[in-house]
């Protein structure tokens, strides 16, 4: 199935005439960057998810939030579907273009309006890059806790429509948690502000419900950070293994022990060396897995807490435990994890980057499970895994020069989100559902909580007209993937247990 | 203490009792324990008592997730965390053991570790719920990171069952402190003030903070090392750590005075002194308890001013409990409401008037 938008089975789009709402649309934003050549178009045709591209009809660069308000109620009053996109470096097709839509682009939004170091918040407009924030901050002794691998490149804004994570979100959570107040634009053209500066406001937890809602329920204009002291001190260990199920279980044990890591990544062999080659690091190429597990907080706590995980994992089998000694080293740990992404890209013509979450204990299994997936569909897999919290990136090596490849890739690719969601696991963590996951979220929810996530839509935009086709399928697409699933005998589980 | 318990699943009599009000479109009153009944404005409706259905479901330490069902005694929760060494950080009050799972999740009320820790709903991963068409239907999971559909579980935490009956949530959980210490302070408001904002950017690790009666009370909690290091730091009295408790269940002093009590919550470091009556500061600065006979519309402007909003937690004659909401939010919480109760039987009123 392609991921074009199709609208016999995505739903029906108005059509308009592209010279008509060009004009219109000139005339209504003077102030506005308005883009439509064909070549102006195509560095829009795709976010992060480069394989999936279209052409929007036309592009908007507006710089203030009344052009925003503006824009939205002209799509409202005209009928025309708008796409919100950020930096631009979504992993899950989010901000894919629609052809028959306007692709409203929010990256003049660059300005941090202010930083209170008493109340350790920060109010930036959504274009700001996720690594600025901390870097404005840091003279205050103060940083914005998600990290998403990409974070000197994403945007705010694009963060809590993904709510994205990062290698610390098992002690420090997810861009939900970090986030205190938003102003949207809701499909109107109204202002809406969620949250408070308080710690919680009247009424629903709509900021809560806006936070991972992928531009389907309005645009964001304007975000309200928390900002969190920086940890006095920081240390990393770095563990080798020889088998990958060591490793697993040395994860439960450090937990178990009541120990939180600041951040506690694995990687298996292909990682590791792929990311030697390119950075440098110092990992263990031999290694079946390695386990990075960074320890923060008061000096006198890490220290302890160092001693206590170093014998976890000798205990649990490490061949070898080695701890950063300096702050220069700790920095060229995490580049060797932080780069495993473009690492694994200079050994593989493509890759294509998935992102299940499961439960801990349920990581032997799957391995086992993408590794016989391997086999069966003749494609290496590269796995990185953010342990503590149970999200996993295999990493599917193939060439799209290669007849047949690419579907090869896109088809382990279902089937390791199939398993996360049969272990009791789900078919994102962070990167989101996009037009990526669209079919697997018929694997994950019935007919009855699609409904419900339509009707949660339907309150925020009746027409339909935010990124149509995007994080929630319809029923119509889930049966006709159903029905090819089952025509191809490719689903072993009709019956399937979901989690 | 073991609380004599036995775990059923009593969901298929709730959906039923659902079903049927969906039908004859007669609202229904959600209530666990009833602790909480106090809070909100009065619902008209069949009573549906949510403790039928308890238990918890699964546990694994290991994993930091517990999944339980909704009618489980809170007090039940926390004894089983604290055998395993663990807690559900965010302290919702227990209530005189009455409080359930359901209701601490659906109402959000947390205690004082809550601006270090985050509120209930931080720690809420995934649900199951009966909606308002008589479904019963499953949101989130078991793990910490889960993008897919929209974020229902954290949207029905403190939402009062007003946009669906909870049966099970499932929670993050973490290790109990490995120390913990508290301390007492005789001094002003305004030093405290400076006090707290030092040692914020010194990292000491607070769990607490609560100015009432002219002191500051302090609680830290940590690893030995930065525990013992803090306290030979910031020195104080030694403070019994029930006190947390009692703060938490409103056992206090304090909460026996007869005028009405207000929860205020406002923006960090904007407490406007003097307030019309008398004050307990918890959450650093950030959660005001007010007793005072001052109007409704005297207090909720004070904390408008604070950036903030004012609950009434003994609401009578009238008085509406929660604060009003803004005209735009109103609609779209109304239009919300419509959409996932369209009968609007599911604890109608609770919140506010218009849904």
């Amino acid at each position: 199935m392609s991921y074009h938008y199709d609208e016999d089975i995505d739903g029906a789009l108005p059509s308009h005439d592209r010279a008509q709402i060009l004009a219109e649309l000139s005339a209504l934003l003077p102030g506005s960057e308005i883009l439509h050549e064909k070549e102006d178009l195509r560095p829009f045709e795709c976010d992060g998810l480069s394989s999936y591209r279209a052409t929007p009809m036309v592009v908007v660069l507006p710089e203030t939030i009344e052009e925003v308000q503006a824009l939205l109620a002209f799509a409202s009053k005209r009928q025309v579907p708008v796409v919100a996109r950020g930096a631009g470096t979504g992993l899950s097709g989010g901000a894919l273009p629609l052809e028959k839509g306007i692709l409203l682009v929010m990256a003049r939004f660059k300005k941090i309006i202010s930083i209170d170091e008493e109340a350790c918040v920060a109010r930036v407009q959504p274009g700001v890059r996720n690594l600025a924030i901390s870097q404005a901050a840091a003279p205050f002794g103060l940083y914005y806790a998600p990290d998403p691998s990409s974070q000197i490149a994403c945007s705010i804004g694009g963060n809590v429509a993904e709510n994205s994570g990062g290698v610390h979100c098992l002690k420090y959570g997810l861009t939900v948690h970090n986030i205190q107040k938003l102003t949207i634009v809701t499909v109107d053209g109204e202002l809406l502000t969620l949250g408070s500066d308080a710690l919680d406001c009247p009424g629903f937890d709509l900021l809560a419900l806006f936070t991972g809602s992928e531009g389907m329920l309005g645009v964001i204009v304007e975000v309200t950070v928390k900002l969190l002291t920086k940890p006095q001190s920081a240390k990393v260990l770095l563990a080798s293994f020889d088998n990958v199920e060591n490793a697993g279980r040395a994860v439960g044990k450090i937990i178990g022990a009541g120990i939180i890591p600041g951040g506690l990544e694995m990687m298996d062999n292909l990682a590791i060396r792929a990311a030697e080659d390119f950075i440098h690091a110092g990992y263990p190429v031999d290694a079946e897995a390695i386990l990075l597990c960074e320890l923060d907080g008061a000096e006198i706590d890490v220290l302890e807490d160092c001693e206590r995980v170093e014998a976890i994992l000798q205990a649990a089998g490490a061949t070898d435990v080695r701890l950063s000694r300096d702050e220069e080293e700790r920095q060229r740990f995490w580049a060797g994890r932080k780069n495993a992404f473009p690492a694994v890209g200079r050994i593989s013509p493509d890759y294509y980057c998935m992102d299940g979450t499961i439960p801990r204990r349920e990581l032997p299994r799957v391995l086992r499970g993408i590794s016989e997936l391997s086999a069966e569909y003749g494609l290496q897999v590269a796995n990185v895994f953010h342990a503590g919290d149970g999200n996993m990136h295999p990493l599917i090596l193939f060439d799209a020069n290669t007849p047949g490849e690419t579907e090869r890739a896109e088809g382990i690719g279902a089937r390791i989100l199939e398993l996360c969601v049969e272990v009791g696991g789900s078919i994102t963590g962070e990167h989101g559902v996009g037009r990526e996951k669209i079919n697997q979220m018929c694997a994950q929810f019935n007919s009855d909580e699609l409904s419900l996530f339509h009707a949660v839509k339907a309150a925020f935009d009746p027409a339909g007209l935010l990124n149509p086709g995007k994080n929630i399928p319809t029923l119509h697409r889930c049966a006709e993937f159903g029905s090819m699933h089952v025509r191809h005998g490719e689903l072993a589980f009709p019956a399937l247990e979901r989690f | 203490m073991q609380h004599a318990f036995e775990a059923i699943d009593d969901s298929e009599r709730l959906i039923e009792q659902v079903r049927c009000a969906y039908v004859s479109r007669s609202p229904v009153r959600i209530r666990g324990g009833n602790s909480k009944s106090f809070l909100g404005r009065p619902v008209q409706g069949e009573e549906l008592d949510t403790r039928s259905h308890r238990g918890i479901v699964s546990y694994d330490p290991t994993e930091l997730v517990i999944t339980v069902r909704a009618g489980t005694p809170l007090v039940l929760l926390s004894e089983t965390l604290a055998e395993a060494g663990q807690m559900l950080p965010c302290e919702p009050p227990e209530f005189q053991d009455r409080a359930t799972v359901g209701g601490a999740v659906a109402s959000g009320l947390c205690g004082p570790r809550r601006p270090w820790a985050g509120s209930m709903r931080d720690f809420v991963l995934g649900c199951r719920v009966i909606t308002g068409q008589a479904k019963h239907l499953r949101f989130g999971g078991e793990v910490m990171k889960n993008v897919a559909g929209y974020d229902m579980s954290r949207l029905l935490a403190g939402s009062f069952g007003c946009l669906g009956i909870l049966t099970e949530v499932s929670l993050k959980v973490l290790p109990s402190s490995r120390e913990q210490r508290s301390v007492t302070f005789n001094i002003s408001w305004a030093e405290a003030l400076l006090y707290l904002s030092e040692w914020r950017k010194d990292s000491l690790p607070i769990s607490g903070a609560c100015y009432v009666d002219d002191r500051l009370h302090v609680r830290l909690e940590g690893g030995a090392g930065s525990v013992q290091s803090a306290l030979r730091r910031i020195g104080g009295e030694e403070l019994d750590p029930v006190f947390w408790g009692m703060l938490r269940e409103q056992q206090l002093a304090f909460f026996k005075d007869p005028r009405p009590l207000w929860r205020l919550s406002i923006a960090r470091n904007r407490l406007v002194d003097p307030l019309p009556g008398e004050v307990l500061v918890d959450w650093g600065g950030s959660q005001l308890w007010l007793k005072s006979d001052e109007t409704a519309k005297a207090i909720r402007h004070i904390a408008e001013a604070a950036d903030g909003h004012a609950t009434c937690f003994t609401a009578r004659d009238g008085t509406e409990p929660f604060h009003p909401l803004e005209v735009p939010a109103l609609r779209y919480h109304r239009k919300l409401k419509e959409r996932l109760d369209p009968r609007a039987i599911l604890n109608p009123g609770r919140m506010y008037a218009d849904f």
